[in-house]
């Protein structure tokens, strides 16, 4: 049996699906991710705490509250929602971009935490002295900060990746359970539990899941060992 | 290019209240740990924003709270010389050195990387990352860093504090040819009495946040009154000298204006200008030319003030040609010379009482 055949066509989608959305979630959640952190980790600013609570409200709130406040914002109906379709053309409900937009809000809090972790362990005296050799801030940060605080990107991002990956309950809210169009790895693994004699099935999925997981974390770990050899190596 | 300082600022209950004007060459900030100094740099290089006051450079505002002038420091083309070195350890020496001259602009890139490697010594570091540097090679790259960044001012803040004695000796000597090379002045941050009398042309005194003496190296080094304030009893006298050649004996014989100086272990070639300190209670003083005597240097000068010094002591300086030299000696002695301004004296300066350390190059303008 060839490894294409071990799981339906059906079940490579939902494995594709979530893949497709995980990577655009992580992606395009980054910059911001990224900017957040150094935010809180850098500046002090009215409404710091307010920021702080906010970015991580997607963390304590149970995911279906997260996926119901997505429903009416960018639903269809949502003000949000309605906003992008009519200027951008940009629908979230009930397509796959839906599920991306649900995995990155849930695993943006554990971007920022990585990342800002990071930052905060950038020597600010070492920002101090780019900025005597007359760097701007921007570029103090491009040559400075974020070379010194890859590794913490990087693992902020792929344990994002691992979270978005997982994402359920917001996704299931949000976006539904459609095949093909929204269904992801563990919606996939939900609906076969739904079924009598389904667990065979899940089981399967189980291990793709497993193994994915399993691959990221392989990889954080490598690329982290990388770049940590080029910061502190000779 | 000349900077002008003055400031105020309060750090709790620690008040700093300075005003003094650093020319070319290099200008000390000299006082114990805690009275200031750093913060007086970091004030020049805009990493402190003070409560009151003004500083410029050469004419161009860096800071003035009346008229709500503070430029940042990434415009202040400032090449600050860093305790900790502070270099980037994701970059290469080479990278390290070159980071300034972004942002420099072309037309102020006096200084070529190869000439800075090259007065470094640094060039076999190149494509080394700071983690595999020692102490003393750190120190020179944090030096070169600055220079290539085509500054309007060196600030050097205990650049030599963190290093042993060897690599002390290892260092001074660039800052003394960036001194002599460099037409910049250099705002140099020290606790070490022997460094200071070195490397500097100016000293600024600092005491508990406010400034005790300015003015020349040698005059400010001879004051009892402002060393004392800062915890150290030796005055002592800078006297500038050529060598003239070494003798049979191992000593070395040095021109001053008044006098020979024989000095041991001195291995520069003849015609070097050099500073010696001399201590001043190393220093006899005699009226009449002594005879029969076991000290070689025998230097004639004219008294020109007796100051009171430490308990039974008193301060008596002597014009040596052009130069001034300072003998500390007892209230009791003094008396018995009676020595008073416009007499002519004697100092004496035992051959062996000069360390090697106070032995400097001296700047050769």
């Amino acid at each position: 049996m060839a490894v294409a055949d071990w799981l339906s066509p059906a079940e490579w989608q939902a494995v594709a699906l979530s893949i497709r959305a995980s990577f655009w979630a992580t992606l395009v959640s980054l910059p911001f991710g990224v900017f957040v952190a150094y935010a809180l980790a850098r500046w002090s600013f009215a409404g710091k705490q307010l920021l702080n609570g906010l970015v991580h409200l997607p963390l304590i709130l149970p995911p279906v509250v997260t996926g119901y406040l997505l429903l009416i914002t960018f639903g269809r109906r949502g003000s949000v929602g309605q906003f992008l379709d009519q200027w951008f053309g940009i629908v979230f409900a009930f397509r796959w971009t839906g599920a991306a937009l649900a995995a990155g809000i849930m695993a943006f809090p554990l971007m920022v935490r990585a990342i800002r972790l990071a930052i905060e362990a950038v020597d600010p005296r070492l920002e101090q002295a780019a900025g005597t050799l007359g760097a701007p801030r921007l570029w103090v940060f491009l040559t400075v900060t974020l070379p010194l605080c890859l590794p913490g990107i990087v693992a902020g991002s792929i344990l994002a990746f691992a979270k978005a990956m997982g994402e359920f309950g917001a996704t299931i809210t949000f976006v539904s359970n459609i095949p093909g169009q929204t269904q992801t790895l563990p919606s996939a693994i939900y609906t076969f539990l739904q079924v009598p004699g389904g667990q065979e099935d899940a089981a399967r999925l189980v291990a793709v899941a497993i193994g994915i997981a399993m691959g990221a974390l392989l990889l954080s770990e490598w690329v982290g060992r990388a770049v940590a050899r080029r910061i502190g190596g000779t | 290019m000349t900077l002008e300082v003055s400031l105020r600022h309060a750090f709790g209950d620690f008040t700093l209240d300075v005003a003094f004007t650093a020319p070319p060459g290099i200008t000390a900030l000299f006082g114990r740990s805690g009275s200031g100094k750093t913060s007086v740099v970091n004030a020049v290089a805009g990493l402190l924003r003070p409560d009151h006051g003004r500083i410029t450079l050469d004419g161009q505002t860096l800071a003035d709270t009346a008229q709500r002038i503070f430029l940042p420091p990434h415009r202040r083309r400032i090449g600050y010389v860093f305790q900790e070195g502070r270099l980037f350890p994701h970059l290469t020496v080479r990278q390290n050195l070159g980071y300034g001259a972004w942002f420099a602009p072309r037309a102020a890139r006096r200084e070529d990387m190869g000439r800075v490697v090259e007065m470094l010594g640094i060039g076999h570091l190149l494509d080394r990352r700071p983690g595999a540097l020692s102490g003393g090679e750190k120190s020179r790259v944090t030096l070169g860093r600055a220079l290539l960044s085509a500054p309007q001012i060196i600030l050097a803040d205990e650049p030599l504090a963190a290093l042993d004695e060897a690599r002390k000796a290892e260092i001074l000597p660039y800052f003394e040819r960036l001194r002599d090379e460099v037409a910049i002045p250099v705002l140099y941050v020290s606790h070490a009495a022997a460094e200071v009398a070195r490397l500097a042309t100016t000293m600024v005194v600092l005491d508990n946040g406010k400034m005790v003496a300015q003015g020349p190296t040698a005059a400010v080094m001879a004051d009892p009154a402002a060393l004392r304030s800062v915890g150290i009893r030796e005055a002592a006298a800078v006297l500038p000298a050529v060598v003239a050649g070494a003798e049979d004996d191992g000593l070395t014989r040095l021109e001053t204006a008044t006098g020979p100086l024989f000095l041991p272990g001195i291995d520069a070639p003849p015609g070097t200008r050099l500073r010696v300190r001399i201590l001043a209670h190393e220093v006899i003083l005699s009226r009449a030319r002594p005879a029969g005597l076991s000290a070689q240097n025998i230097l004639p000068g004219i008294v020109t003030a007796v100051r009171p010094g430490d308990g039974p002591a008193v301060m008596v300086h002597l014009a040596i040609g052009g130069d001034e030299i300072v003998a500390s000696i007892t209230r009791r002695a003094a008396a018995d010379l009676n020595l008073a301004p416009g007499d002519t004296a004697h100092a004496i300066v035992k051959s062996m009482s000069v360390a090697r350390d106070h032995i400097a190059p001296a700047a050769m303008r």
